[in-house]
């Protein structure tokens, strides 16, 4: 049974969304979804600046059996990376919801938020999934 | 579950909480804690591996040798008693069947095949042991643990019983013996670049000593590190890096053919010889040959089976192994490659991953040794 914070929201592409402020959001990739990749040995972040729309693939993480590409969950520009994941890729294994976060972004439009999921809707897919 | 096949300890490895995952149809551990955790814990420390997929056969009979001399692309008359030799199976065309591991035992030999081939593997035996005073037996009850690692023969000691743990700790590298009261084998071999032994039981014995070896803290290990160990290594994976139509030269294993007899005043008699002396002959001939190469990324990025390589001027390939290397922290991999004589000129190549061209280094494997970088550069 994977980890599944009540107080986040998800996607339907295993990322989840931690809300900052009314405009910020931390975004990461599930318990779940690190489960599924294994050990990751790599992770490409994206670059402070960039800007994403929703659905954008924005980052690539990458374990011993196979490569991922991790998907905006909302549009907004990166205003923070994790930096410390390039020398510690492990840290998502290990805390995907914690010191694994991956990327802050400051959301265009937070009205996208809405589309995301919830906890119990995310562990419904899970389940639907299996 | 539905025609899946489960070792004797499919429950230990539940238990354990493993990871579970198919495998030439066996429901098989994948890892129990993480790859790189119980990698590193080989390289280290110790580790176990269950492995009891994999198929024994015993050979016995007036004609055991002369049989697998004619069967094997290596010789066995090489071996001494209790001694271990690596071998490929080939078909009359010289294409590999599957590569194995032999053990002499007296005027007996046990033989280990893949589990993805047991089945094909046994019915050439029996195909070609017709002419043969010989008698085959598929051993189907048995367990085979492999424990590896610096520390692994000393921790394996502690779980065995007393005279046969004294007999195995004597045993010099790429030997064994077999008890012959209890049925229980101990080679000092292995598929992990690590010192340690491969032991083969009965069933009935294997949960218990399963249990003793995680008891005395050697690390329960899946699959996943089982790969990325061998290749390390420099081991090749049937199925994978060869099949039934490369051939052993094609294959980084010509070292293993022995063409000849060991007095070197004769040619040995096997099957798939006239074809392989052939292409030896060919391969001095002609001017593009394929040929498996180590690859070595310094770059962030993972090679993985199947990305294309190019070599300037020379020629081009495919990998077909690639794995991140936990002990190296990077990428590494065998690849087959037509090439020509250029090729020992070349140091680096470039490898297709995701459509874009990366530098990668041509180096000789294996690429650990007593976990080290051991890879050697290409000489220009």
């Amino acid at each position: 049974m994977s980890n599944i914070p009540q107080e986040l929201k998800y996607n339907k592409s295993h990322e989840w969304v931690r809300l900052e402020d009314a405009s910020t959001v931390l975004v990461g990739i599930s318990d779940h979804a690190q489960e599924l990749l294994g050990d990751l040995v790599y992770v490409e972040l994206p670059e402070i600046g960039q800007e994403f729309a929703a659905g954008d693939e924005c980052c690539v993480v990458e374990s011993v059996k196979a490569a991922s590409d991790v998907y905006s969950p909302v549009g907004g520009r990166v205003i923070a990376i994790n930096e410390t994941l390039v020398d510690a890729p492990e840290q998502v294994n290990q805390q995907p919801y914690e010191n694994g976060w991956l990327f802050k972004l400051e959301v265009s439009d937070p009205s996208e938020l809405d589309n995301l999921i919830n906890a119990e809707q995310y562990e419904a897919m899970l389940a639907e999934e299996a | 579950m539905d025609n899946t096949h489960k070792t004797i300890l499919w429950q230990e490895h539940c238990n354990l909480g493993a990871k579970m995952v198919d495998f030439a149809g066996y429901s098989m551990p994948l890892s129990y804690s993480s790859l790189i955790q119980e990698h590193n814990a080989v390289r280290t420390d110790a580790g176990i591996f269950d492995v009891s997929h994999m198929c024994v056969i015993d050979i016995g009979g007036q004609d055991a040798s002369k049989f697998l001399s004619y069967l094997l692309a290596n010789d066995v008359n090489k071996l001494t008693d209790s001694k271990a030799l690596y071998s490929c199976l080939c078909n009359n065309n010289g294409g590999v069947l599957d590569d194995l591991i032999v053990y002499k035992l007296g005027n007996n030999y046990r033989v280990v095949v893949n589990a993805a081939t047991k089945d094909k593997d046994f019915a050439w035996f029996e195909q070609h042991s017709k002419n043969f005073d010989v008698i085959l037996q598929r051993l189907d009850n048995l367990a085979i643990i492999s424990v590896q690692g610096p520390n692994s023969r000393e921790k394996a000691s502690h779980c065995l019983p007393i005279n046969f743990a004294k007999c195995a700790l004597e045993l010099s590298k790429f030997s064994c013996f077999i008890d012959s009261k209890t049925n229980w084998f101990i080679a000092r071999t292995g598929y992990t670049g690590e010192d340690g032994f491969e032991i083969i039981i009965p069933s009935a014995d294997a949960i218990s000593l399963w249990r003793k070896f995680i008891n005395n803290k050697i690390e329960p290990c899946g699959l996943g590190a089982r790969d990325t160990l061998r290749l390390e290594a420099g081991m090749n994976l049937y199925g994978q890096d060869m099949d039934e139509s490369t051939s052993p030269y094609e294959s980084g294993l010509g070292w293993t053919v022995a063409l000849d007899a060991i007095d070197g005043n004769s040619t040995r008699e096997f099957i798939g010889r006239d074809a392989l002396w052939q292409q030896k002959i060919d391969r001095a001939n002609k001017s593009e040959n394929l040929h498996m190469i180590g690859l070595v990324l310094e770059d962030r990025g993972v090679l993985r089976h199947g990305q294309k390589v190019v070599i300037e001027n020379t020629g081009e390939g495919v990998i077909t192994s690639g794995t991140f290397s936990p002990t190296l922290k990077c990428s590494i991999a065998m690849a087959r490659v037509s090439a020509n004589s250029n090729l020992k000129n070349h140091s680096s190549c470039q490898v297709i991953i995701r459509n874009k061209p990366y530098l990668a280094k041509i180096v000789k494997y294996p690429f650990v040794r007593t976990n080290k970088k051991s890879y050697k550069l290409v000489e220009g």
